[in-house]
């Protein structure tokens, strides 16, 4: 059944992306260590220390880039989900269901580092504000695509109805991030703003894009892997499988 | 470099519980991750194998 | 004997016209809403007693309860439009009429608008009729039940499109109830925030203009998308 589908392009297909995928993920590997070590070394020793938040403001240097990373692993799924849903490859479809769970990891993270920064800086681990919140929302986000795949059982229909709520979801995002700004702006007594991020020098701004370098790089070596796990699952009854595992 | 001695990185300035909480769950999220997936690997290429070798041997 | 009721339908919608199509859905759906009373009250009275249940959780403190009213009705009206959610599609699915739908001439997003305006009259409307004698248990003015029913009225439907699309998407899913929770919940924020804030907004002196216009905003365009994006989800669960 595999080998008559038309190849839209020559590593659209299962068969010829597996080693070629195989090939790729030790070096993101590389890469995500480099820019790990790079980060991490700007982010402990080079930057100095902030003026009003002290050591503390250093959990920036994994908070945004993984707040960063959850959001644009989500816009990339969305698109594999899309593209797979409106060209019925299969391929972007495994795809994105290889990125939602890093996708929810960083959200998760996201989240947690954001809670060990809220509890030095404003004396409460959690603040509804409305980072915060829409963070969590798109956790949600996430949990729901993964949970919905989970439950059907049948590839082709778990890929589709999946790319159908990527695609919502994608819709809903800037409505619901813009709904939760609004409605945080309204009850500012009762929250803090996050927004107050110390001002920014220009060693701070160089390790937090390194660190999302580090972050993206990770993902993708990561998705790879997944989706070569998620290939060898699906497709374990055709050919080009039996040959792929010799 | 703002750091004197290894305790002084360590303590983060009094924050130690916190920068440390952030950096070492992430870490462990980004070690554990890979290595799920490795083992999920494994088992798919080992069932597979075994898959294929009974059949080699019905023939 | 539901499935010769599609059949029948099946030969005659070419013959009306799109309105027509629309309104015959509604119509059969709002019939067999009717023959089976008590999945319209089991919503109304679970809406009533979530509602009921919040003084008690939190005491009678009236200063308290006019400061939590929006919220919790707007949540308990959530809630109960989600209860409903999964009856959509669900028996239409079972006995096969949903394929007959599928096949027949008349364009399946007309049919589903159809089916979603019969589940908000069917679900949506009683609850925006009795919102106002459960305000009064929170002690809201004439005015703020006015605006409670207006963000209702809008944002109902807005539950009720939004909804579709999870419930086309979860049909014949096992574990389908609780995930269609999961999934359509998120989805709901933009309406508990703008549906509830309109009230709190009115109450604080604000004005709801605001509130009410951006939830109507958002119901123009779930009217354009959700009967698309549950089109899609139908056609996937049918295949």
């Amino acid at each position: 059944m595999s080998n008559k589908i038309i190849h839209w392009f020559k590593y659209g297909s299962p068969q010829s992306f597996y080693p070629l995928a195989g090939k790729m993920i030790p070096w993101f590997w590389a890469l995500a260590a480099i820019f790990c070590v790079a980060g991490l070394w700007i982010g402990f020793f080079v930057a100095p220390t902030d003026a009003t938040q002290g050591e503390a403001y250093r959990i920036i240097f994994i908070h945004v880039p993984a707040s960063w990373m959850s959001m644009f692993l989500y816009i990339v799924m969305a698109c594999w989900a899309g593209i797979g849903l409106s060209l019925n490859t299969r391929l972007s479809s495994m795809m994105a269901s290889a990125i939602a769970p890093t996708g929810a990891m960083f959200a998760f993270l996201s989240l947690w580092t954001g809670a060990l920064w809220g509890k030095p800086m404003w004396g409460t681990w959690w603040v509804w504000d409305a980072r915060l919140t829409s963070e969590l929302i798109l956790l949600f986000l996430y949990l729901g695509f993964m949970a919905l795949q989970a439950a059907i059982d049948e590839p082709r229909r778990a890929d589709k109805a999946g790319a159908i709520l990527a695609l919502v979801g994608v819709v809903n995002v800037p409505i619901i991030y813009f709904s939760v700004k609004w409605w945080n702006t309204l009850h500012q007594g009762a929250s803090i703003s996050m927004s107050k991020a110390p001002t920014m020098a220009i060693t701070m701004l160089w390790g937090m894009l390194v660190m999302a370098l580090a972050f993206w790089m990770y993902s993708i070596a990561v998705a790879l892997q997944r989706a070569r796990a998620i290939m060898l699952e699906r497709e374990r009854h055709t050919d080009w499988v039996k040959y792929a595992v010799e | 470099m703002q750091w004197n001695s290894i305790g002084e990185f360590f303590a983060m300035g009094g924050y130690g519980f916190y920068v440390w909480g952030s950096f070492g769950v992430t870490a462990l999220a980004l070690l554990i991750e890979p290595l799920l997936l490795r083992k999920r690997q494994n088992d798919v290429v080992t069932s597979l194998r075994r898959e294929r070798s009974a059949d080699e041997r019905q023939k | 004997m539901k499935q010769a009721d599609a059949l029948n339908q099946a030969g005659t919608l070419a013959e009306l016209g799109t309105l027509g199509v629309l309104l015959a859905v509604a119509r059969r759906d709002l019939l067999l809403a009717l023959r089976r009373k008590s999945e319209v009250m089991t919503v109304l009275f679970f809406f009533v007693i979530v509602v009921s249940l919040f003084p008690l959780g939190i005491g009678p403190e009236m200063a308290l309860l006019r400061i939590i009213a929006p919220g919790v009705l707007w949540v308990a009206a959530l809630l109960a439009a989600m209860l409903s959610l999964n009856r959509l599609f669900a028996a239409d699915y079972a006995d096969g009429t949903l394929e007959q739908m599928v096949l027949s001439p008349a364009p399946l997003g007309l049919l589903v608008i159809g089916k979603i305006l019969a589940h908000w009259l069917v679900t949506g409307l009683p609850l925006v009729l009795i919102a106002p004698l459960l305000g009064l248990q929170y002690d809201l003015d004439g005015r703020a039940l006015g605006v409670l029913m207006l963000s209702l009225l809008i944002g109902t439907p807005l539950l009720s499109l939004i909804g579709a699309i999870g419930a086309a998407l979860t049909l014949g899913v096992r574990g389908g109830g609780v995930l269609l929770s999961l999934l359509t919940l998120p989805l709901y924020i933009p309406a508990l925030i703008f549906g509830a804030g309109a009230v709190e907004a009115d109450i604080s002196g604000l004005g709801a203009t605001g509130h009410l216009s951006l939830l109507a905003a958002l119901l123009a365009l779930a009217c354009f998308f959700a009967p698309w994006a549950t089109t899609a989800g139908l056609r996937i669960a049918l295949e």
